[in-house]
C-alpha cells in the first residue's frame, strides 16, 4: 500500500467511500498505527509452534519464528519480522519474562513410594534451583507405570506426590509453594502396553518455576 | 496394598483413610482455588484491579480469574499461570484474565485473555498443548488462536 502513487490511493479512496462513509481516514497514514501486531518466536523446546490471527472474517496462520501480521486496512498483513523489530517493539516485555520452569525427575521402587537409590542426589539439585529463584513455586507431579487400574494409579501418583511434596515442605519450603498432582498413568516417559512394569515411568517430576 | 494395612482393624483402616483424604484436602488448601498465577517479576508502576479496587502488585502477589493486570509508563511484569503459560507485560499496558479453567490431572482447560493495550510476551503452557485450541488472546482488533508456543503481540490505539 505504501508504493502506491497518490493517484491510485486517491482513486481507492474515492471508490472504498462510496461503500463505506469514513473508511479512508485510516489511508491516508502511510501504516495503520491501530490495531494489532503479532510476531511468531523460535520455540527455545523446539517445539511445534502456530498462532492464527483473526481479524474482520480473514485469518492468517503464523507458523515459522519470525512470522507476522500487521494491522492494514485490508485486516492483518503477513509479513517477515525480524530480532530488531521484536528487540524494539518488545524488549521491555521480553525483559519481563519469567525464568522457565525447571524439571526435576525421581524414579520410585516398584508399587512403593520409596526413592529408588538413583535418584537421592537429585533432591538437592531441586533445592538448588529453588535457591536461585526469588518466588518458587513448585509443582510435584505424580505418575505410575501401567500395572493396574486408573483408579489404582492415580492414587498411587498423588501418593508419591504427596511424600515428596511433605518431604521438600520438611526440608524448608513453604507450604502455599507446593502443590501435589497426580497424573496417574496418563502421561509415560517410556510408552508401553497396559500392565506392563517400567521403572522409568514410575516417577515424580519436579516442576520448579 | 502392603501387608502392614492388614494388620489394621477394617473400622480404624477406614477412619485413616478419610483422615488422610481431610489432610489432603487442607493441604491443597494452601493455594487458593481461585488463584490461577503468580507474579515472579515486576518493575516501575505495575496493580491490579480486581472488584473495582486497585491493589498493589509485587514479586509473588497471586493472580486470579477476571484480575486486570496495568503497568504505567515505567511499568513492566511478568507471570506464570498454574499450567505453566508465561505471560509478560510492557509498559502501559492492560491484560484482562479473563478466564482460566485447568484440571492438572488431565491438563485439560480454556485460557482466554484480553490485551487491551500495549504489549504482551506469551510463552504457552500445558492448556494449548493439551487442547491447539483451548487458549486465545483478544486485542482489541483480533483474535489470537493459540497453538504453542511462543509469541509477542501489540495492541496500538
Amino acid at each position: 500500500m505504501n508504493e502506491s502513487p497518490a493517484w491510485l490511493r486517491g482513486a481507492l479512496c474515492a471508490a472504498a467511500a462510496m461503500l463505506l462513509v469514513g473508511a479512508c481516514a485510516h489511508q491516508a497514514a502511510p501504516v495503520p498505527k491501530k490495531g494489532t501486531t503479532v510476531i511468531l518466536l523460535p520455540s527455545q523446546d523446539g517445539a511445534k509452534a502456530a498462532v492464527a490471527v483473526k481479524q474482520d472474517g480473514k485469518e492468517v496462520v503464523l507458523d515459522q519464528p519470525y512470522a507476522a501480521a500487521k494491522p492494514s486496512a485490508q485486516g492483518p498483513e503477513r509479513y517477515t519480522s525480524n530480532p530488531q523489530e521484536v528487540e524494539a517493539k518488545f524488549g521491555p516485555a521480553l525483559a519481563a519474562m519469567p525464568a522457565r520452569p525447571t524439571s526435576f525427575t525421581l524414579y520410585f521402587v516398584e508399587g512403593k513410594d520409596e526413592f529408588a537409590e538413583q535418584s537421592k542426589p537429585q533432591v538437592d539439585a531441586v533445592f538448588s534451583e529453588i535457591a536461585r529463584r526469588a518466588v518458587p513455586d513448585v509443582v510435584v507431579i505424580g505418575h505410575t507405570d501401567t500395572v493396574g487400574s486408573d483408579k489404582k494409579n492415580d492414587a498411587l501418583a498423588l501418593q508419591r506426590a504427596e511424600l515428596v511434596r511433605s518431604e521438600l515442605i520438611k526440608r524448608g519450603l513453604a507450604p502455599g509453594s507446593v502443590t501435589a498432582i497426580g497424573r496417574g498413568k496418563r502421561e509415560l516417559l517410556v510408552p508401553t502396553a497396559d500392565g506392563v512394569a517400567e521403572q522409568r515411568n514410575r516417577r515424580v517430576e519436579i516442576l520448579v518455576r | 496394598m502392603p501387608c502392614s494395612v492388614c494388620a489394621i482393624p477394617r473400622p480404624v483402616f477406614l477412619l485413616l483413610l478419610i483422615m488422610q483424604g481431610t489432610l489432603a484436602l487442607l493441604a491443597s488448601a494452601a493455594v487458593s482455588a481461585t488463584d490461577i498465577g503468580q507474579l515472579k517479576s515486576a518493575k516501575g508502576e505495575v496493580w491490579i484491579e480486581r472488584s473495582g479496587a486497585r491493589l498493589p502488585a509485587v514479586v509473588g502477589t497471586r493472580v486470579q480469574t477476571v484480575d486486570v493486570v496495568r503497568t504505567g509508563a515505567d511499568g513492566s511484569v511478568g507471570m506464570v499461570m498454574v499450567d505453566n503459560s508465561l505471560l509478560s507485560m510492557g509498559p502501559n499496558s492492560v491484560l484482562s484474565l479473563d478466564r482460566l479453567d485447568y484440571d492438572a490431572t488431565t491438563q485439560r482447560g480454556r485460557f482466554d485473555t484480553s490485551l487491551q493495550k500495549g504489549s504482551l510476551s506469551v510463552v504457552s503452557g500445558r492448556i494449548a498443548k493439551q487442547s491447539p485450541d483451548a487458549m486465545s488472546v483478544r486485542t482489541p482488533a483480533a483474535i489470537l488462536g493459540v497453538r504453542g508456543t511462543e509469541f509477542v503481540v501489540s495492541a496500538d490505539e
